[in-house]
Formats: C-alpha cells, sequence, structure tokens
C-alpha cells in the first residue's frame, strides 16, 4: 500500500511524516479549506480577536472574525470580555452590523425581529413572547436560556485577547507552548504596559492564507525579496538572530540590526543580490529610518512572531502592530493590522511610530512585497495540486536556529497542521 | 443674509485649484511620477489615511510623507526597489470645492476615484474618497502644503505602492 497518506479531494502529501515537502493542493482545493474551517479554526486552537484596548470601556464591541466564522468581542459592564458567533439564535441574522461601538444600552438586538442579548450573549428579550391579544407567542416551555448566541471561551493575555470555539482546550499560556521563548517575546511588548491603539488598515489579498503564514515564518526570504530590509539594514540573514519554536507551530523570529560580520557582508556583495545596494541606493530623506534604539531594554530590532493559526505580532524598529489573518476562501484572506504603542509614549516616540509606518503596512516599503509573494504563488499553483514545494533550507528538521538561514519554522507550520489536519 | 459670517476674501478661482488637482492626477496616471513631488510646496505633508481612521480620530496613515524628500524616496522605492504587480491608474476627480482662504492658504475638499488595471486587462473600482488639500502660492504657481487622501476603500486590494 503507498504509505503516504491520501485524503480530501485526492491530495496526496508527497511521504508521510515529510515537513519539507508540501503538495499544493492544500492551497488550492474546496475541501481542504472547510476542512481548515473544522479541524483549526474552530478545533482546538486559540484564536486572536483584536486587543483588549480596543474595547476599552464597558460597552464597548467590536466586530471580527474566527477563520471565516463572523464573531464579536464585547466587554460587559462589569469590565470583562466576551466573545460569540454573530449570528441570531432566532433565523441566523447578523445580529451586529457595526464594526464597532459602543452599547451603552448593554444589549445586542436582531433588526429583524428584534430578538435581544447581553453582552455575555445571553438571551434577554424577545418581542411578542406572548402574543398579541390571546394569539400566537412561543410555546410555553420556550426557554430563554437555551436561546442564546453561540459562545466562544475567552482570554486576555497581557491585553491580547484570543478566542476558542474548543471547549477542552487547554489555557492560551499552555497552547503557547512550554518553554516559553514565544511567550517571553510576546510579553517582552505586551506585559504590564498600557497599549493604545493608534490605527487600523487592512489588505485584501487574493491567495490561500497559508502563502501568508508561510511568509511570517520565513527568515530567509527577507533579504531577498525586501531591497529596504536589505540596503539598510534593518534586516538581513547576515545579523544576530535566530528563530524560535514553541507550542509545535508557533514562531518568533528575530534579528539585531547593525551585527553583520565583515565576512557576511563581503559573501553578501559577491553574490550580487538585487537587494543589496548598500553603495548606490539612498534616501533623499533619512529620517524614515531614525528610530529610537533600545526601548525595549536590549538591541533586538526586528520580532516577528507568528501564532497559529491567526496572529502574526511585530516589532520593527519601533513600529508595533498585530496582523490579524482572516480566511475569506480558498484563495483569499483579509490581513487586518492593528498598530498601537503605548500611553506613556513621548510625542517624539509617537511620531517615530508613525512615520516609520511607512515601512510597514499594505503600502509599507517592505511589507507590501509579502502581500505580491502571496499573489503570486497562488497564481501558479492552479494546477498539478499532487506537485510539491521544496522547503529545505537549513536541513529538513524542526528546531530553533541561531541563525536567520532557514526554513525550519515553515517546516514547524506543516508538522502541526498535518497533525491537526490528519495528514 | 444678516448672519453671514466674516470670511476672509477669496482670491484665488476655482478653476486654478481645480487645474492643479488635474495636473496633478494626469501626472500620476500618465506615469510621470518623479514629476510628482514638483506638485507640492518645499515644506509638505502627504498622507493617505483610511478612512476608518478618520472616523475614529486615529493618526495612522498607510503613507505619510512630511518632506519633500520623502515623496522623491517614494517614487525611488517603486522604480527601483519595491516589488509589486505591474498597472496603470485612472483618476477621475470631481466636486471641488474651495472651502476656505485664509493668510495665503486656500484649503479644498475633492472626490476622487481611482480604477486600477493590472496586467490581466481588468480595470477595477482602486480607491475612492476625498482630497482635503491646503494650497499655497509658490513663485506663482498653486502648490500643494498639505495633501490629505482620506479612502473610503479601506481594505486596499493586495498593496498599494502608486501614491493617489
Amino acid at each position: 500500500m503507498d504509505a503516504r497518506v491520501k485524503r480530501t479531494g485526492g491530495l496526496i502529501w508527497p511521504e508521510e511524516g515529510v515537513n519539507s515537502a508540501v503538495p499544493y493542493g492544500v492551497f488550492t482545493e474546496q475541501a481542504v479549506y472547510d476542512e481548515e474551517q473544522a479541524r483549526i479554526f474552530r478545533g482546538p486552537t486559540w484564536n486572536f480577536i483584536g486587543l483588549a484596548a480596543e474595547v476599552p470601556n464597558p460597552g464597548d464591541y467590536k466586530a471580527t472574525f474566527v477563520g471565516d466564522t463572523p464573531i464579536v468581542m464585547t466587554r460587559d459592564e462589569k469590565g470583562d470580555i466576551h466573545a460569540w458567533v454573530n449570528r441570531c439564535a432566532h433565523r441566523g441574522a447578523l445580529v451586529c452590523r457595526e464594526l464597532r461601538g459602543n452599547n451603552a444600552a448593554g444589549t445586542y438586538t436582531c433588526v429583524y425581529h428584534q430578538w435581544s442579548f447581553d453582552a455575555r450573549g445571553d438571551l434577554v428579550g424577545v418581542p411578542f413572547r406572548r402574543g398579541l391579544g390571546g394569539k400566537g407567542g412561543y410555546p410555553a416551555d420556550f426557554d430563554t436560556k437555551q436561546h442564546g448566541l453561540r459562545k466562544l471561551r475567552v482570554e486576555n493575555y497581557h491585553g491580547a485577547v484570543f478566542a476558542t470555539f474548543d471547549d477542552a482546550m487547554p489555557g492560551f499560556q499552555d497552547y503557547l507552548g512550554a518553554d516559553g521563548a514565544v511567550d517571553q517575546h510576546l510579553r517582552r511588548v505586551l506585559e504590564g504596559r498600557d497599549i493604545e491603539v493608534i490605527g487600523h488598515a487592512r489588505q485584501y489579498i487574493p491567495s490561500n492564507w497559508k502563502f501568508y503564514a508561510e511568509n511570517t515564518k520565513d527568515p530567509y526570504h527577507a533579504s531577498l525579496l525586501h531591497l529596504f530590509h536589505m540596503t539598510f539594514g534593518l534586516y538581513r540573514s547576515s545579523q544576530v538572530g535566530g528563530v524560535k519554536i514553541t507550542g509545535g507551530w508557533h514562531t518568533v523570529l528575530f534579528s539585531r540590526s547593525g551585527t553583520d560580520s565583515e565576512e557576511a557582508i563581503s559573501e553578501t556583495k559577491d553574490s550580487q543580490l538585487r537587494t543589496y545596494q548598500a553603495d548606490s541606493y539612498t534616501l533623499a530623506d533619512p529620517s524614515l529610518l531614525k528610530g529610537r534604539k533600545g526601548e525595549w531594554g536590549d538591541d533586538v530590532t526586528l520580532v516577528i512572531m507568528s501564532l497559529m493559526p491567526n496572529l502574526v505580532i511585530q516589532q520593527i524598529q519601533n513600529t508595533l502592530a498585530v496582523r490579524q489573518i482572516v480566511p475569506k476562501g480558498r484563495d483569499a484572506f483579509e490581513l487586518v493590522w492593528t498598530y498601537f504603542g503605548y500611553k506613556t509614549d513621548d510625542e517624539e516616540l509617537r511620531n517615530i511610530r508613525l512615520k516609520q509606518i511607512n515601512l510597514i503596512g499594505p503600502a509599507g516599503l517592505i511589507s507590501m512585497e509579502d502581500g505580491e509573494s502571496s499573489v503570486i504563488c497562488q497564481q501558479a499553483v492552479v494546477r498539478d495540486q499532487n506537485d510539491w514545494s521544496c522547503i529545505e533550507m537549513g536541513g529538513r528538521d524542526v528546531k530553533d536556529a541561531d541563525h536567520l538561514v532557514t526554513e525550519t519554522t515553515i517546516r514547524a507550520f506543516w508538522d502541526e497542521y498535518r497533525q491537526l489536519m490528519g495528514y | 443674509m444678516s448672519t453671514a459670517v466674516a470670511t476672509a476674501p477669496v482670491t484665488t478661482t476655482r478653476q486654478e485649484v481645480e487645474d492643479l488637482i488635474h495636473a496633478y492626477v494626469q501626472c500620476i496616471d500618465d506615469d510621470r511620477l518623479e514629476e510628482w513631488p514638483d506638485f507640492f510646496a518645499d515644506d509638505c505633508l502627504y498622507k493617505v489615511i483610511p478612512r476608518e481612521n478618520a472616523d475614529l480620530g486615529l493618526p495612522v496613515a498607510v503613507m505619510f510623507c512630511d518632506s519633500k524628500g520623502m515623496l522623491r524616496d517614494r517614487i525611488v522605492a517603486l522604480r527601483k526597489a519595491n516589488i509589486y504587480a505591474p498597472h496603470f491608474y485612472r483618476h477621475l476627480v470631481s466636486n471641488t470645492r474651495i472651502l476656505g482662504e485664509q493668510a495665503g492658504v486656500i484649503t479644498a475638499q475633492t472626490n476622487y476615484g481611482v480604477f486600477q488595471t493590472l496586467l490581466d486587462g481588468e480595470t477595477r473600482v482602486y480607491n475612492t474618497g476625498k482630497y482635503v488639500d491646503k494650497i499655497v502660492r509658490v513663485n506663482g504657481a498653486l502648490r500643494f502644503k498639505e495633501k490629505l487622501c482620506i479612502f473610503d476603500t479601506y481594505r486596499i486590494q493586495t498593496l498599494m505602492v502608486t501614491p493617489i
């Protein structure tokens, strides 16, 4: 018998247990996409749904998604955060139709038949419950307690809010991984901080969400795709840095600007890369790159944390952002950027963050190219679903590395993905 | 009306402001981007702001240039550094109004729409919004001292590299 695992839609994984070769069908097949929604986004995972600072006051709410399921994050009158599926328990209509706001009355009323729910998702009002003039009304045994909204479990982790459909999930910190490497980097930018949201941006990218997941776990491409990274030394594969993997598929890439060895620079020059023009490419106004060093008490200048299945959280120079991945079908996803700073920012630091956003976002001089790379992959994998990609930089295994010339973090993603999906 | 509020006399005509805006968008659409910074005064501010942020009073802009040098850097990056799908823009502008003129600074608001055509030949509505401009006279010619592009299409299709 063929040891390779043949499953949904005839898709064949090249070899059982292999993470360095991924069949293109995972990016194109509707059946795979539908199974991901069940097994991953609504399965045993914690999904990022927003920053607590987006709903700072009682009555605040924000509409978002877990996978492609619409949900609402709310803050109740006591200050606790909740999440529920944005689908009326009566006839399935959206209960909340705004992106965000404050609901001073504390109830969320479906416009269709005015069923109303509280911030926790419990049904608190049904019009014409006893009928009108003795006619109609709900049956005598109708119990409002049985008709609440579908609730998700929620954890507020140092101001980042995660939700799960899986009632049996261990807590978020366990999910992050026991050895704490990703956790440590996450707490570095969140813990004990008074977070202030400074703006949003959204991109709709015609690509499967996993091409972007790969991209944000890929320290190899950043020197080769992004001229700004390479030429200005914001990030180079030759810098002191590394990758850490915890909880199976959560990863962190980090680097320190200005640590390239002479030897590595010399090798870089010899390879004549498009992206390395340090001697010829200059800025008319270099204020773009003027940052504040040591903001976090160390010399780490870039950290990309990828918390599966749907969050990227970054510190690049002095920019801070969460990027929420919202799949929109097998060949599209929305990327929702929420930029933040700290309430303690002085004016100069705040202006540095705002100016550096020129580098990072939908129009980011660096990050726009990640959108493009995802698109050109999707355009090319339209056929030959059982051909596969080659993910062998730095070996074929999954382990931490004290350098950036590796794809081990991408292999970690596929390792966990295979297990959750049963490949 | 007896309750009219006194305002500074408007000495610049809408025709002049429209000529500036038309020349600006045609410069972009005709891919003469190296000339694009010349539409600005030396001391200038250019921001492309999602309406979502403008409505919430949040400061993040997806493009934010506070000098002519930064405008030039955007174009050099587009020509030499950035990776993106080749495309054309076609701006349509309308409803220009002069909102006021004070101390030589004209404030004007204009609706705009940008169609984008990729090499697959399909034209899509890429970005719509409004320009809120502060315009000054530099050596007799009108120039943007400040240009805010506040866009309704806050879910950007793939990426934004060409200025609006």
